[in-house]
């Protein structure tokens, strides 16, 4: 689950995104160290959802690369990108699991792929990455009997099933109570250090931002690149950009409610 | 807040009638709205100069509808007014048709250059009026509506048909990839999910099948009854519903059937699974969603249609020989023994088959409607309907491949 020494992390370069005749964002680029906590930032429909289906290989980008330890994904052959994805875990926004199995069988589906192990190995595999996730007892709900947030755990518990050296998470706060949300940072920041893992996180909860990003990249939504890179707490003081500085500072503390 | 409004702006309810009957004599009184409501709400224009005032006042309801401010909009167009100045005066209620009415003032005056003054207005109101339109419109997120040219349109769906035979034919290219794995034991399917379909489709048809097939049988009885009677030939009545449903109805009328039924269900089924990335969230992890959707429906349909084809002919058979019994006079023993002369096994190789590739066909049509489905419940109920008439459509077609196949080959 470690990134291996020599890993360079992902790199993305010239990411063109388009949509038939719509173009969601241009010449993207920017670098995520292996091992760190990296967040895509930006205003509502800016891209960023679609920035991060491209890089777990759902779309194809209209131009530029995506590389993973300095392999480019998308000029790979099938089965290398088969191989490719099986390091990645994702959690996608409201859980994605599959609504006709039990979140036990959600999380073994992958192992009972990957792995060479037994049935009943599996399940108890997969019992402990529920647990891992406070969802141990619950093994055999179905999706639709459990509350939003649960679901979302059980993703992530799906998600990090085959101990993947690179987590995606679309939104994971979004319908989280702020408790919630704080204890799935905490969770974050633990995979990052325990194991290791490098995070990508497409998020716009200030909150969470501050408490987990190493590194980030903002999306703007008027000229449709990207137009700030690092640390959200040294953006938010010197960022260029004031729209930048407005957004990791909820306004500016300016009066009246500026463009939500 | 509008409590409040009407608490700051309370004015003596028993002078108000009064003081609207001597401000018609002053200044142009417009009775804007519907008739009835036209007492309840005041609006008084007041020109002074390159000042337009505007007073408005009364009970400003959102049953009342809207007041659109368009002699204002025609006082400003005149020209050689460089402010608009709103005041409340008399008012008692205002809700949202008062805020809509000001914020129509202001775009009025933005459009026309002149500088709109709401000091006059409710500290409350006016705050949000400047609400509405403190953030600018935001270019390039609007649908943009062009008039476009017919044969602009005609070529735009052209194309859009080509694409869509294009990913029709994507489709069949991945399917029959998926079932090249299948058969080198590489397709990465769920047996249990076969199950599933089987139980689905099976028993649970069995009801509408029985009155629909049952129902057939009588139709095509009834219908050969009439005519042949004429010639004293009632007893082929026999012949004619066994082979019309041996050989086309109860292979086409179930399909038809199950299309409605069953066909509709995968494509909802997978459409919604699109809508929850639950689909995407296969693809991540390696899986075809073809291998893991759709190669068990269509594998658990085509073993399911013919068990269901030969109980649909009973039925019509069934059917045929109650009317053949009640309006021809014939025995069953009678009915019975020229059916049996008349159908040859191969008629029920024949329908056998066809159940079986309609089968397959109602299966790939719901499939594949679900897998293209769009991310919202309209493009799944879309995906819906679109698989039945897809479905129908198909039967159709091959059934009329088949005719020409078997009259070929002399079946």
């Amino acid at each position: 689950m470690t990134a291996p020494p020599d890993s360079t992390g992902i790199s993305v370069e010239h990411l063109d995104m388009v949509f038939g005749s719509y173009v969601v964002q241009r010449n993207v680029s920017f670098r995520v160290a292996p091992g760190r906590i990296f967040v895509i930032m930006g205003g509502s429909g800016c891209g960023k959802s679609t920035l991060l289906r491209h890089m777990i290989g759902l779309i194809r980008p209209a131009a530029g690369r995506i590389c993973y330890d300095g392999e480019s994904y998308w000029d790979a052959d099938d089965n290398r990108q088969t191989a490719l994805r099986q390091r990645f875990g994702i959690l996608f926004q409201g859980g994605a699991l599959w609504s006709s199995m039990t979140l036990a069988e959600n999380v073994a589906l992958p192992l009972g792929l990957y792995t060479g192990l037994s049935p009943r190995e599996i399940t108890t595999l997969a019992s402990y990455k529920l647990s891992l996730v406070g969802l141990r007892g619950f093994e055999d709900y179905l999706p639709a009997e459990i509350s939003g947030g649960m679901r979302k755990r059980a993703g992530l518990a799906r998600a990090m099933a085959l101990d993947p050296a690179i987590l995606f998470f679309d939104e994971p706060s979004a319908g989280l109570d702020p408790l919630s949300s704080h204890r799935l940072d905490r969770l974050l920041l633990e995979l990052r250090d325990s194991l290791g893992t490098t995070i990508v996180v497409v998020t716009h909860e200030l909150a969470s931002i501050f408490a987990i990003a190493d590194d980030s990249v903002f999306l703007d939504s008027e000229t449709r690149t990207a137009i700030a890179w690092g640390p959200p707490k040294t953006l938010r003081q010197h960022c260029e950009h004031a729209l930048v500085r407005d957004f990791l500072n909820r306004g500016s503390g300016a009066a009246g409610i500026g463009a939500l | 807040m509008i409590r409040a409004i009407i608490v700051t702006m309370a004015f003596d309810q028993a002078t108000a009638p009064k003081r609207q009957r001597s401000n018609n004599r002053r200044g142009r009184a417009m009775k804007t709205g519907k008739d009835e409501a036209g007492t309840r709400r005041l609006i008084r224009m007041e020109p002074a100069g390159p000042v337009l005032r505007l007073a408005v006042g009364g009970v400003w309801a959102l049953s009342d509808g809207l007041t659109d401010p368009a002699t204002v909009g025609e006082a400003l167009g005149a020209g050689g007014i460089d402010t608009l100045a709103v005041r409340c005066e008399g008012l008692e209620r205002a809700d949202s048709a008062l805020m809509v009415y000001l914020t129509a003032l202001h775009d009025l005056a933005a459009a026309a250059g002149v500088r709109f003054d709401v000091s006059g207005v409710d500290a409350g109101i006016s705050a949000l009026v400047a609400l509405a339109r403190a953030v600018p419109e935001q270019a390039g997120t609007g649908h943009v509506t062009e008039s476009v040219a017919r044969i602009d349109r005609v070529g735009s769906k052209a194309l859009a048909a080509a694409r869509e035979v294009n990913s029709q034919i994507q489709f069949y290219g991945e399917l029959a990839l998926s079932f090249g794995r299948l058969f080198t034991g590489r397709a990465r399917l769920r047996w249990r999910d076969v199950l599933e379909v089987l139980e689905e489709s099976g028993p649970r048809s069995l009801l509408i099948v029985t009155v629909i097939g049952g129902l057939i049988g009588m139709i095509l009885a009834f219908i050969g009854a009439v005519q042949l009677r004429r010639f004293g030939a009632g007893i082929y009545v026999a012949d004619l519903v066994g082979l019309a449903m041996a050989r086309e109805m109860a292979a086409v009328m179930t399909g038809i059937v199950i299309a409605g039924k069953t066909g509709a269900a995968f494509a909802a089924r997978i459409g919604t699974m699109q809508a929850n990335e639950e689909v995407d969230a296969l693809i991540t992890l390696g899986i075809s969603p073809i291998d893991f959707l759709v190669l068990p429906r269509v594998i658990g349909l085509a073993l399911m249609m013919p068990l269901l084809y030969f109980y649909a002919c009973g039925v019509g058979l069934a059917g045929g020989m109650l009317i053949g019994t009640t309006v021809l006079d014939l025995s069953p023993t009678e009915y019975w023994q020229q059916t049996q002369h008349a159908l040859h096994p191969i008629q029920f190789m024949i329908g056998l088959g066809k159940s079986v590739v309609f089968g397959a066909l109602v299966a790939i049509a719901g499939c594949m409607r679900g897998i293209r489905c769009g991310r919202s419940a309209a493009a799944v109920g879309e995906a819906t309907t679109s698989a039945v008439v897809t479905g129908i459509l198909y039967i159709i077609i091959t059934d009329a491949i088949f005719a020409v196949l078997l009259e070929i080959y002399g079946l």
